[in-house]
């Protein structure tokens, strides 16, 4: 690789970017302290070797490991949900002809501007009637599909040229075989736009497990985290060593697919 | 497709196979939607009729309900915890979408060249927005601890007296307005940066020839090319200030004495603390009336832009 020319800019640049790392470099720091220097006062900058304390309460706390599966589920089922359905419903909606398909994407894309404050009460009456308050499918029905990955799949095969499918066609296959075997096969930026935006929306979400869930056995880590902040918030390393699980799944995706990441969330501003 | 298939069929044995197979998508594309039409509409269509039916009984979500019209509309009027969740909503909004956009496009532009370390300090401008709003409630629950956090413990150090942070009414609303920045700011510059891609280098060649300074460039090229860009941030960044909720939840809990209670937060309270969950479906109404007025004014710029 070439090496840039140093310029003026880092001056700029450098702490800026220090202040918004900080913070979060505060959160490692924090949950390696023992918690003499935490309790302390005025409390330690930097800890004196790394203590694991707070990460051995949290993995020892039966139910942590819990929360953290109750989350990877959800959020694994809705990912692969609204990769199945979306694309399904996207493919659909670019290529087949069928009566009321104009209609019914209009309603689907109408639903998008609903907020979710509108909804929350009807949805949790609806799941209470299903009988999934509480459980994990009351978490998981609501998010298996989502009017954008139907919309985002709808955009990128409306823009695939059609000669593609077209021997296909001729020679007899079938659309799900087309969809499977042709043109899922090329959609691969389609696929990572929706699974980076329902991994991070399932994953990080507060309000709707907030309300639909009771039980500590059933709470998500987010759920969990909060709950645990008011109860342990003596032992402040645990705490933060549980804020660390939390954060790092979504840390080390991003870190390791930052260009799909960065492009699923640009491009849903830029087709806005 | 079917229709080319059947143009070039002579053969009336195939024109029938070719009506069967049109028939055949039809049931075909009907199969292939209906997951998601029955869910997304199912989840959203039957909830807004209801919480609409909602808003005109008094609910507590398990005795049947009653029917009392305009009553709860009339009563949020008159909600003084109602007003002033109205005016901290507000005060947030007014303070973090501006700025958000406005460090967000200054960013970008910093942001915007070949040199060293650039992808590392894009990454740690970006890097927070992916934390969750509840990590982040509670990440700086600590840092501003009074007691226990290192934000005062930094302020002991310069010699300056401790504050109160979360727990001083006075200061609670706008040290979430300064969170939501440090976590939020870092979308607006991923989209700009995406945005400066599209921004023509032959009109920034031609300005330049015809002696345009360096903000020359920026005012009379950059930023008309990054208006459309500038509007969906706005939309985008308004619509989400509306309706924060998760670090409210997390941090303050609307306090202290109230001074952080926002709409969402009063809704949320309303429904599932309180247990009036009609009076809570109007005020949910209310939020999404004036969402919909944010959107509409919004989209009306937009499209005056995009005619200009």
């Amino acid at each position: 690789m070439k090496r840039l020319p140093f310029s003026g800019w880092h001056f700029v640049l450098a702490p800026l970017a220090l202040l918004f790392a900080l913070p979060l470099v505060w959160l490692l720091v924090s949950s390696v302290m023992s918690n003499a220097e935490i309790n302390r006062f005025p409390p330690a900058l930097w800890p004196h070797g790394i203590k694991l304390d707070g990460y051995r309460y949290v993995l020892g706390n039966a139910l942590f490991p819990r929360w953290f599966l109750n989350s990877f589920i959800v959020s694994a089922v809705a990912v692969t949900a609204n990769l199945v359905l979306g694309s399904l419903g996207g493919y659909a909606f670019a290529r087949i002809r069928f009566a009321g398909s104009k209609v019914v994407l209009g309603l689907m894309l109408a639903t998008m501007v609903i907020p979710f404050q509108l909804t929350m009460i009807p949805t949790f009456l609806v799941m209470k009637e299903l009988g999934l308050i509480d459980t994990l499918g009351a978490l998981i029905v609501p998010s298996l599909v989502t009017p954008l990955s139907v919309f985002l799949f709808r955009q990128f095969f409306v823009s695939l040229p059609r000669e593609l499918e077209e021997a296909a066609w001729i020679d007899g296959c079938g659309r799900l075989r087309i969809l499977w075997s042709i043109v899922l096969p090329l959609a691969r930026p389609a696929l990572s736009t929706v699974a980076v935006l329902t991994f991070l929306a399932t994953w990080n979400d507060l309000t709707w497990p907030l309300i639909a869930i009771n039980s500590d056995s059933t709470y998500t880590l987010q759920l969990g985290l909060t709950t645990f902040q008011g109860q342990h918030h003596t032992q402040w390393s645990a705490v933060m060593a549980g804020n660390v699980i939390t954060v790092l799944p979504v840390l080390l995706g991003f870190l390791l697919a930052q260009k799909a990441f960065i492009r699923s969330l640009a491009s849903t501003g830029l087709k806005g | 497709m079917a229709s080319v298939v059947g143009t070039f069929t002579v053969d009336p044995r195939g024109r029938a196979a070719a009506k069967r197979r049109a028939r055949n998508e039809g049931a075909t594309g009907w199969a292939f939607v209906s997951p998601s039409v029955v869910i997304i509409l199912g989840l959203s269509v039957v909830p807004v009729l209801w919480s609409l039916l909602l808003s005109f009984q008094v609910n507590d979500l398990v005795s049947p309900s009653q029917w009392v019209g305009l009553a709860n509309y009339k009563a949020l009027l008159k909600d003084p915890a109602f007003g002033s969740a109205v005016s901290h909503t507000l005060i947030y909004t007014v303070l973090y979408v501006p700025l958000s956009v406005i460090a967000g496009l200054a960013i970008a532009i910093a942001l915007d060249r070949k040199i060293a370390f650039i992808g590392l300090y894009r990454t740690l401008v970006f890097v927070p927005f992916v934390v969750s709003a509840a990590a982040q409630g509670v990440l700086f629950s600590f840092v501003l601890d009074p007691e226990f956090g290192v934000a005062n413990s930094v302020l002991h150090k310069l010699g300056l007296p401790a504050q109160g942070f979360f727990s001083d009414p006075g200061q609670a609303l706008y040290l979430l307005v300064a969170i939501s920045l440090w976590s939020g700011t870092g979308f607006c510059v991923i989209v700009y940066l995406a945005g400066l891609q599209g921004v023509s280098s032959d009109l920034v060649e031609a300005a330049r020839i015809d002696g345009a300074g360096r903000w020359g460039v920026l005012r009379h090229v950059t930023l008309p090319a990054l208006m459309p860009v500038t509007i969906f941030l706005l939309l985008f960044q308004t619509i989400n200030a509306l309706q924060v909720f998760d670090l409210v939840f997390v941090t303050t809990k609307g306090g202290p004495l109230g001074s952080t209670t926002v709409i969402v937060y009063f809704i949320w309270e309303k429904a599932f603390k309180t247990f009036t969950a009609g009076y809570s479906a109007a005020a949910a109404y209310t939020l999404a009336v004036g969402l919909l007025v944010a959107g509409v004014i919004l989209q009306i710029y937009r499209r005056r832009v995009a005619a200009r």
